[in-house]
């Protein structure tokens, strides 16, 4: 199966402004150092670490809101590392993103119709309140909520509007930012099975960042696991719980709680 | 039960706030009537002087006359008149300079609070060294070089008070800016401008009307004390600082030249800051 | 013995009939950890801040008793319960970033809880302060003690406050989420510590999460909430072994566990939660007419 993203020796670098002097300009912190791997079509990619390890980094580069220092990114073939905006507008139709916190994410003063509206005018859609309809109706939210508020929500049903805008737009890949962490494990529960039946309906390609392992083992057929910036394994799902190599791993994979009193911890 | 339930405590505050909200309205709303049917409904000629009449009690008292509700000055002219017909300049001014002054300075302010980069270099300074002219100064200054008039009080204003929105508006629409739903615009491709248009602009246009109620209030205020200190318009005309001027000196003979425009000036100004707080709250989709 | 003992307490959300906390019953033993778990919105934070009296002043509590040490806590005058509290439970926070005041160094906000309500001599709250923080395995003490909470990281932050929770010997501690803002590595250790510190202090500990695979690493007895209302309140071994209620059933099968991925998560079904509301709404009229 072809790559639909192919990420090659990426680095990104900020400039640290907490440390700026007065004069001159601030140093830079390396957030990602040599990041490279393949995303072939269908595939559902973990993205796990802890803070600061540089996971929605990774992501926000991929679908180019920052932009790389070095390195590449070819989405489809396409080199789009350095496009500007203007050139990145058609292709933004193809790779969407569902955010972390849904309340930040959807504009409080937009009706959650508009705010599914909004993208799909944008590219030019020509039937606009059907595809709105059609998206309410894949992620399981009852039409007439194309007329509330996102406060008027719970906090599953939000993170629904978030998948529901994303996928309107038939997108062929989507990166998903720790969208669950903030859910209680019914919404949770519920969010991922919703999420792991539109990839196989709508025959997507998903990039799913989490610090979650349980999570990650539950829907995704692959991890990349992200220590300070840099890749330390790469591996099938599977393979990673039954025998994981790097020491990092181990150690995430030791500390998840498991509900089970008779686990104890070392 | 739950669903139902959830709205008791916030109907309660919203109560509170809707009675502030409909009294300030509503004195807004009287004066607004009164500049406008100023000609019919003032008893008296504001500008007619007769000495006779001169310092008039309000009907109420020993020795007033019929016709002169609130008194007379020292010049025999109506108070009530006076005050009807000093309405007008004030609201015209309050809408006017506050209109312009919100306009220049929100624009200028979202600009520099979302575009950032050289925009914002531009604007913030520019808004730093403004603010460092003292503002009653840099208005009689102005007022000075072009000349008491309507236009001078206006644009004095204006070019005085554009930083308070500019200031505060950039800062609201730096935090929005961070948000994830202006990510979430630009994963969908919208352009900056258009994103700052329909994403930034609902989400500070609270702001912007607080800062506006807050700003016409600013301006009668502002248009008094330079009647006040007979920079406004000519002194016939009559205006409300004009005639808390005139009332200053004659305050132990007759209190009801002071006091009425006084009261008057106060309560419309109170009434501005309190409609914008209660239009904040008003505008707010999660109160309301 | 039960050290903490609550008994019927309901608060509402003040001047309205909005329930908060729905006859809540529950006994914490001297020594024993006690988890509070349900989903948010569930109530659990509201206990342990009805304990701690730090509830919000939107809420108020219409009935029942909360009983510390085998004092009343509610008849008291206000002064004299916050006195009480203060000497008796502390409160280990969820956010290490805002618990702690950014413009003050670490030392005197440990020390302050020691000179303030124990009347410790300073001298002798800091030589305190430094030995907590060497029990909490926070390497060079005398660096921290100098240092302001930006310079640390959040688990380090996180080490102080639990140092400065056990600094005045409270018999019970108020753990609110202890660990919901930190990284799970990081969790684990946090954990474990609090663990070890309980376990050498013999302190009690009423711990708010909603996490069960947090619940079934550190407590022994725990109580499931929905709506304000206990549902189940059993020993942590029978709750994942035989839970009793439907809802604690429905709970355990939406939580994610890696080591078998074959399990399908099943979020709480709507006739369980139907079933959750029908029992409160008949639970409110007994209450309305009895």
């Amino acid at each position: 199966m072809a790559d639909l993203y192919s990420v090659e020796n990426l680095h990104l670098s900020l400039p640290d402004l907490t440390k700026k002097p007065l004069l001159g300009s601030a140093p830079r912190i390396e957030i990602l150092k040599d990041v490279s791997f393949a995303l072939p079509k269908g595939e559902i990619l973990g993205i796990v670490g802890g803070s600061g390890s540089g996971k929605s980094t990774l992501g926000r580069a991929m679908v180019r809101l920052l932009e790389p220092t070095g390195g590449k990114v070819l989405f489809g073939g396409q080199d789009i590392t350095h496009l500007d905006e203007a050139a990145l507008r058609p292709l933004r139709r193809r790779f969407q993103m569902i955010f972390q916190d849904p309340m930040s994410s959807l504009n409080p003063r937009h009706r959650v119709g508009q705010i599914i509206a909004a993208p799909l005018a944008l590219h030019g859609f020509a039937d606009v309140p059907a595809r709105v309809t059609e998206a309410l109706d894949h992620v399981g939210l009852p039409r007439h909520f194309a007329a509330r508020y996102p406060h008027e929500l719970s906090g599953g049903q939000r993170q629904r509007v978030g998948i529901a805008r994303a996928i309107a737009l038939r997108p062929e890949f989507i990166l998903a930012d720790e969208i669950v962490s903030g859910l209680d494990v019914s919404s949770q529960a519920q969010v991922l099975n919703l999420l792991e039946g539109l990839v196989k309906e709508l025959g997507l390609t998903l990039a799913f960042i989490s610090h979650d392992l349980s999570v990650i083992r539950r829907l995704c057929s692959r991890v990349l696991v992200l220590y300070r910036g840099a890749i330390v394994e790469n591996a099938a799902t599977a393979d990673l719980f039954a025998a994981p190599k790097a020491a990092y791993t181990r150690e995430l994979l030791d500390a998840i709680p498991l509900p089970d009193p008779d686990q104890l911890w070392a | 039960m739950a669903s139902n339930s959830g709205t008791d405590g916030r109907s309660q505050i919203r109560r509170r706030v809707g009675l502030k909200l409909w009294l300030s309205a509503g004195w807004l709303g009287v004066l607004v009537l009164a500049a406008l049917l100023a000609p019919w409904i003032a008893p008296q000629d504001p500008l007619a002087q007769d000495l006779f009449l001169g310092r008039l009690p309000p009907v109420w008292q020993q020795g007033a006359e019929p016709g002169f509700w609130l008194g007379t000055d020292s010049l025999g002219r109506d108070v009530l008149s006076r005050i009807l017909y000093g309405a007008r300049l004030a609201l015209i001014v309050a809408l006017v300079a506050g209109s312009l002054t919100c306009l220049i300075g929100a624009s200028l302010g979202l600009m520099a609070g979302f575009l950032r980069g050289w925009v914002d270099v531009v604007i913030s300074r520019a808004i730093d060294i403004w603010m460092a002219f003292p503002p009653v100064l840099f208005s009689i200054l102005l007022i000075a070089v072009m000349g008491p008039g309507l236009v001078s009080i206006i644009l004095a204003i204006v070019v005085i008070d554009w930083t308070r929105f500019a200031r505060v508006v950039r800062a609201e629409a730096m935090a929005q800016g961070a948000m994830d739903y202006v990510a979430s615009a630009q994963v969908a491709g919208r352009g900056r401008v258009s994103t700052m248009l329909t994403e930034i602009l609902p989400n500070v246009l609270p702001t912007i009307v607080v800062l506006l109620t807050l700003e016409m209030g600013i301006a009668v205020i502002v248009e008094a004390i330079l009647s006040f200190v007979n920079l406004s318009i000519s002194t016939d005309d009559p205006t409300w600082g004009g005639m808390i001027a005139e009332g200053r000196t004659s305050i132990h003979q007759a209190w009801w030249v002071l006091i009425f425009p006084l009261v008057t000036l106060f309560l419309t100004v109170l009434s501005f800051s309190q409609l914008g707080e209660g239009l904040k709250d008003r505008f707010d989709p999660v109160l309301r | 013995m039960s050290f903490l003992k609550i008994t019927g307490l309901s608060a509402r959300l003040k001047g309205t009939a909005f329930p908060i906390l729905r006859d809540v019953s529950l006994e914490v033993a001297a020594g024993e950890v006690h988890g509070l778990v349900g989903e948010s919105g569930a109530g659990k934070s509201m206990i342990g801040k009805a304990v701690l009296g730090i509830l919000p002043a939107s809420v108020e509590i219409t009935r029942g008793a909360i009983e510390l040490d085998g004092m009343d806590l509610l008849s008291l005058p206000p002064a004299e319960r916050r006195r009480r509290i203060g000497a008796t439970a502390a409160l280990i926070p969820q956010d290490p970033l805002t618990a702690l005041n950014p413009s003050r160094r670490i030392g005197p906000q440990v020390t302050d809880r020691l000179v303030d309500i124990l009347g410790w001599p300073r001298a002798r709250a800091e030589t305190r302060a430094r030995e907590l923080l060497a029990e909490v395995h926070i390497p060079d003490p005398e660096r921290v003690m100098r240092s302001y909470p930006h310079e640390l990281s959040g688990g380090m932050r996180q080490r102080i406050l639990i140092a400065s929770a056990f600094a005045a010997e409270p018999k019970l501690i108020v753990a609110d989420e202890p660990t919901t803002a930190l990284d799970v590595t990081v969790q684990k250790q946090i954990l474990k510590l609090i663990a070890e510190m309980q376990a050498r202090h013999g302190t009690a500990l009423l711990f708010v999460t909603h996490d069960l695979g947090v619940v079934s690493k550190v407590c022994q007895s725990l109580s499931v909430l929905y709506g304000g209302k206990v549902m189940e309140a059993t020993t942590v071994r029978d709750f994942f072994r035989q839970p009793a209620h439907g809802y604690s059933r429905a709970l355990l099968a939406a939580t994610p566990k890696y080591t078998d991925p074959a399990a399908s998560l099943t979020p709480v079904p709507d006739a369980v939660i139907a079933a959750v509301q029908a029992e409160i709404a008949a639970h409110d009229r007994s209450l309305r007419h009895g």
